[in-house]
């Protein structure tokens, strides 16, 4: 049975409540908090996402979360799973909100895509997903599974650490890896199988 | 490469699913949580929930029983119906819905779908227009929530709603609503043509071919049926299976495909030979553990 206590970040922008009802599926014991001493607590964190860059800073700013982040995941290295918005912020910059600074965990910036291709945007629906790295994360799904994906920008990321892709048009990063930070810009908890697999996958890679 | 979605519609009144004809009738067809509960195993790609009596209703306690639907509901799923402000998003947002459909209340006040974009990113954004007329020259905005038919042309509607930061329209002919007798496609391709953001087709669906028509004569896309899903068995699968069939990309991931079985005239699944139903006794399968 998994023991590990596993946080959901709730700074007011994400669909915490899909995310812990996954989770809870799974019979992961989740918390959906902002409180520090929670979060120092946990053996895991979730960044969601759903919303715009700026309130995402903005909001993590107001309730005091960026200090307790850093010393939390860079520091101590606690595993963190950031997920569509909530991967994005782990980068430098969004051209959604110039002038706003994101956490600067992984080197990317992120960036529209790109309106030339005359495709459809926001990129919604479920696409496949070709993996480079980190097969474990996808142990048990077919070639190339799909992925529910909503987004209107993405992490402009350099190769190494990219563990996956989708192809819009061109390729653009649907996995970042670095160490104990994961970013996936897809929405695993609205993945149905593929989605819950991928979760089990991560904790059990985590060993929560 | 993106695929196109088969979205269900579910529309609630009174806490209960119904079948909508027109606009105007409803026949009941059971609870929320077990049509989700179906729908989510038959390997639907979205599911929009439309509370028809959360207009007339107006305190927040009316978005509860999401919270309780949208436990096992692990697709995306879209709630509309009554929403006025940015603290309903909110609400709804925390009760578990992953979009929100705005409609009348967007059509009265114009800067809503630019604040509410800017909070909740356009992504999170679904506007819904309800068409009424049935050709191109008396296609004309319809306002649900006060029953009477606008001035406004569907077309430059919609061109603004995009503009003002919506991030997909859920399209609905009135005249086609519920009679099963295929899509309003002239409407679909008109709208969609004159959007770069992803336009939903939804009211007229009566079986798997008109849905292959939406996809193979516009540029919708998302297809929405609602009634059309909940009478007949693994009705989702079936369609997919369709439409795989007739070269349309879209996602098929169900443990049972259909892609070898044949459907009937009447699109149900024929009758296997009997060697083949005999040879099924000795096959075990695994139920899977996720």
């Amino acid at each position: 049975m998994p023991r590990g206590k596993i946080v959901i970040i709730d700074y007011g922008v994400g669909n915490v409540h899909s995310v812990s009802c996954a989770l809870s599926f799974l019979g992961y014991k989740n918390i959906v908090t902002r409180k520090h001493e929670l979060i120092r607590g946990a053996d895991a964190l979730i960044l969601p996402g759903v919303g715009a860059f700026e309130q995402a800073m903005v909001n993590l700013n107001i309730f005091g979360l960026l200090d307790i982040l850093n010393e939390e995941v860079c520091a101590k290295r606690k595993p963190i799973m950031g997920i569509c918005l909530g991967m994005q912020v782990l980068g430098n910059s969004s051209q959604e909100s110039p002038g706003h600074q994101g956490l600067g965990w992984i080197d990317f910036d992120v960036v529209g895509i790109p309106r030339s291709l005359q495709l459809k945007i926001p990129h919604v629906g479920w696409n496949t997903v070709q993996v480079d790295d980190h097969r474990s994360l996808f142990a048990g799904l077919e070639e190339e599974p799909h992925f529910y994906f909503d987004h209107s920008y993405y992490a402009d990321c350099a190769d190494d650490c990219v563990a996956a892709r989708c192809d819009y048009g061109f390729r653009m990063p649907a996995v970042v890896v670095k160490g104990n930070i994961t970013g996936v810009q897809f929405h695993p908890e609205k993945s149905q199988r593929n989605g819950l697999k991928l979760f089990r996958n991560y904790f059990n890679y985590l060993g929560v | 490469m993106l695929k196109r979605r088969l979205i269900a519609t579910l529309i609630v009144r009174e806490g209960i699913v119904v079948q909508s004809i027109n606009f105007c009738r409803y026949l009941p067809v059971g609870k929320p949580a077990i049509a989700m509960e179906f729908l989510n195993s038959w390997g639907i790609d979205e599911i929009i929930l439309v509370d028809i009596t959360a207009s007339k209703d107006r305190s927040r306690k009316r978005f509860e029983f999401i919270e309780h639907f949208s436990r096992r509901c692990f697709v995306p799923l879209t709630v509309g119906g009554g929403i006025n402000s940015v603290e309903d998003i909110r609400a709804l947002l925390n009760f578990g819905a992953d979009k929100i459909a705005v409609n009348s209340h967007c059509l009265t006040s114009p800067g809503f779908i630019a604040e509410a974009a800017h909070v909740f990113g356009s992504q999170c954004i679904v506007v819904s227009i309800d068409v009424a007329g049935s050709s191109p020259s008396d296609y004309r905005v319809y306002n649900a929530a006060q029953g009477d038919i606008t001035d406004m042309d569907p077309v430059a509607w919609a061109k603004t709603v995009e503009t003002q930061g919506a991030g997909e329209i859920y399209l609905t002919s009135v005249a086609k609503d519920g009679s099963k007798s295929g899509f309003d496609l002239a409407l679909i391709d008109l709208v969609a043509r004159s959007v770069k953001i992803p336009v939903i087709a939804s009211g007229g669906a009566g079986n798997p071919a008109h849905i292959l028509d939406v996809f193979t004569k516009t540029n919708a896309s998302a297809v929405s049926a609602a009634n059309f899903f909940h009478f007949s068995e693994h009705s989702v699968i079936t369609t997919k299976s369709f439409l795989r069939i007739n070269k349309i990309d879209v996602r098929l991931n169900t443990y049972a495909d259909y892609e070898q079985a044949c459907l009937g005239d009447d699109f149900r699944l024929r009758k296997q030979p009997d060697s083949y139903l005999q040879n099924l006794l000795f096959e075990k399968i695994e139920k899977e553990v996720i």
